[in-house]
């Protein structure tokens, strides 16, 4: 099989407009918003084969495929979605959205914010996971989707596939939740406050209304993604692609970039802070933050777990230090005294947190494998 | 995938009848699943299976078994109290370092426990001792140094550890080549299989 062959091939982005306001957790209101969103496959007559994807910090709605034929890059999981991939396209309708407070085309705080007539900025509200999970909904609804023969996210991603169960049981049939937790660690809140603070003192962040001022505040995205690339590796994975290789082969005794991880890291800071959004990193990592569906059930996550029905899938990734397998085993062991359907894979992997986003063949399997008992509950 | 409809290998077939219909299991290095899914198509009952090889939680998906990946030697932490009727440990517990807590783990987890392991009394053992080997079987098919079988016993053995630990054996079957033997367990055996259950009064040795 050619690659062509598993490709989704050309996609594009589709936008769905929401006159009726979002209620948020916050207590804020969001008077009409847009998702964007890209489909792929086709939905079956009785509606019952979708798929949603929901992305993590940096992700977005184009999932798979490209928008021309000279893309260098494809969506961000063309390796797992696609005919005769894990996700296969053939036999689901598989939907990727960009959440709200999004920088890719849902509406956010560079979105024009219609009664000022300038972007929302700072004014733009807090949301959280379960704001995104009812936005979701909405645009299910608009689809024509009753119930999600599967909802799957990686990191938090996962979080709202998790969040999908427990408030919406009826319509999630299996939930695929992916290197996540079901809530942040002390030490996973401090990174991403870290990450937070070299946004909010950057010169240029003007406490987040910097469109007006036609700035971006680069050095603290910049700062804030190295951080973060850095816990989405583990330690024997960056010694393994960089070790100690110096790009010159000799030490300057300066300051300038001398060891291939240090360009790496540059490099990927660099990149990410020409196009991410300020105040959409701060916002996605405060619903990391939040995140905790027990709270609502007085901190029991058996009794939040207990409302669910689906089927669950989890997998986490031994050298993934950032979403550890200890918290993807909390979320199992709860899901066992809720007395649910579930299945945990822990993959052997070097490639940290981001090993969801890989092909490591055994997770590969696993996925594949699930995937398709999923598909023939559905007769897809 | 259909409900499976082979037949069950006659060990696997001993334990599926000690299982009450529509009961909680936990089967204990449950491989590919094959006996927690004949439970599941002909007894009703619910329930996970837990395998240290991901290739094994893969086939027990594909199986339609509910699958947990865990190390058996770190414990059953995963499991609260008094969770299943039945916990199964198969031809593992000679495979095991922690082999007392495996059996007082189980019995906190579920109210019987089913444990089966290889004879290491039979006579074709006791015959390759004699001929100065350690032995090698159907039952035993490793050479002593690729073993993963660590923990060998016999009847009494097990029956021992099960007295030290206030555990109480309900039932025991000892079968050679598929069929159950009555006369000379110990030395007629090449597999062993008990029921065993919290002794009435005694908490956890």
């Amino acid at each position: 099989m050619s690659t062509n062959d598993t490709s989704v091939g050309l996609v594009r982005a589709e936008h769905a407009d929401f006159e009726t306001p979002l209620d948020l957790a916050s207590g804020s209101q969001l008077p009409a918003y847009t998702l964007v969103y890209e489909t792929y496959g086709t939905l079956n007559p009785d509606g019952r084969n979708a798929i949603l994807i929901c992305h993590a910090l940096s992700g977005h709605h184009h999932v798979a495929g490209r928008y021309r034929e000279d893309d260098k890059v494809a969506g961000w999981w063309d390796n797992m979605v696609g005919p005769g991939k894990p996700i296969d396209t053939r036999r689901f309708f598989v939907v990727g959205v960009n959440n709200l407070g999004g920088c890719h085309g849902s509406t956010g705080p560079s979105s024009i914010n219609p009664t000022t007539g300038v972007p929302w900025g700072s004014s733009f509200p807090v949301v959280t996971v379960p704001d995104w999970v009812t936005a979701q909904a909405r645009l299910a609804d608009r689809l024509g989707i009753d119930r999600w023969a599967a909802v799957i996210g990686g990191s938090l991603g996962g979080m709202q596939a998790l969040q999908w169960a427990i408030n919406h049981p009826q319509r999630v049939a299996h939930a695929l939740v992916i290197a996540s937790a079901p809530r942040l660690s002390a030490q996973n809140i401090a990174f991403n406050d870290v990450a937070r603070q070299a946004i909010l003192t950057d010169p240029d962040f003007h406490g987040g209304d910097f469109y007006a001022q036609g700035m971006v505040p680069r050095r603290g995205l910049r700062l804030a993604r190295m951080l973060g690339h850095i816990t989405y590796l583990s330690d024997d994975g960056m010694g393994e692609k960089f070790g100690r290789m110096l790009r010159s082969g000799e030490y300057k005794f300066g300051y300038d970039v001398e060891f291939e991880i240090e360009s790496y890291l540059r490099y990927q800071g660099d990149k990410f802070s020409d196009y991410f959004d300020a105040n959409t990193y701060l916002l996605m990592t405060k619903a990391l933050d939040y995140f905790d569906p027990a709270k609502d059930y007085g901190g029991d996550l058996v009794a939040a777990l207990q409302r669910a029905t689906a089927n669950f899938l989890v997998a986490s990734f031994t050298s993934d230090w950032r979403f550890s397998p200890e918290r993807s085993r909390e979320l199992v062991k709860a899901l066992i005294a809720a007395d649910r359907h579930v299945v945990y894979g822990e993959i052997e992997s070097v490639h940290g947190h981001d090993a969801f986003l890989m092909t490591d063949p055994p997770y590969v399997d696993l996925m594949r494998t699930y995937l398709a008992r999923v598909a023939e509950e559905v007769n897809a | 995938m259909s409900a499976p409809n082979t037949a069950l290998r006659p060990d696997l077939q001993l334990i599926a009848d000690w299982i009450t219909p529509g009961s909680r299991v936990l089967d204990l290095g449950c491989g590919q699943g094959e006996l927690l899914a004949w439970l599941k198509t002909h007894k009703q009952v619910k329930g996970y299976g837990v395998d240290l090889e991901v290739a094994n939680i893969v086939a027990c998906v594909a199986a339609g078994v509910d699958a947990i990946q865990g190390d058996l030697e770190t414990g059953l932490a995963d499991f609260g109290d008094a969770t299943f009727d039945h916990v199964i440990l198969s031809q593992t517990i000679q495979a095991m370092r922690h082999t007392e807590e495996i059996l007082n783990e189980m019995l906190r987890v579920g109210r019987e426990a089913i444990v089966t392991f290889p004879n290491f009394g039979y006579w074709q053992n006791r015959l390759q001792i004699l001929k100065g080997h350690m032995p090698v079987s159907e039952t035993i098919p490793f050479e002593w140094y690729n073993t993963p079988n660590i923990h060998w016993c016999m009847l009494g053995d097990f029956e021992n550890l099960c007295a030290k630990n206030g555990v109480r054996v309900a039932e025991r079957v000892v079968m050679d080549q598929g069929r159950r033997v009555h006369w000379l367990p110990n030395l007629l055996g090449s597999l062993a299989f008990y029921r065993v259950t919290r002794a009435p009064g005694r908490a956890k040795a």
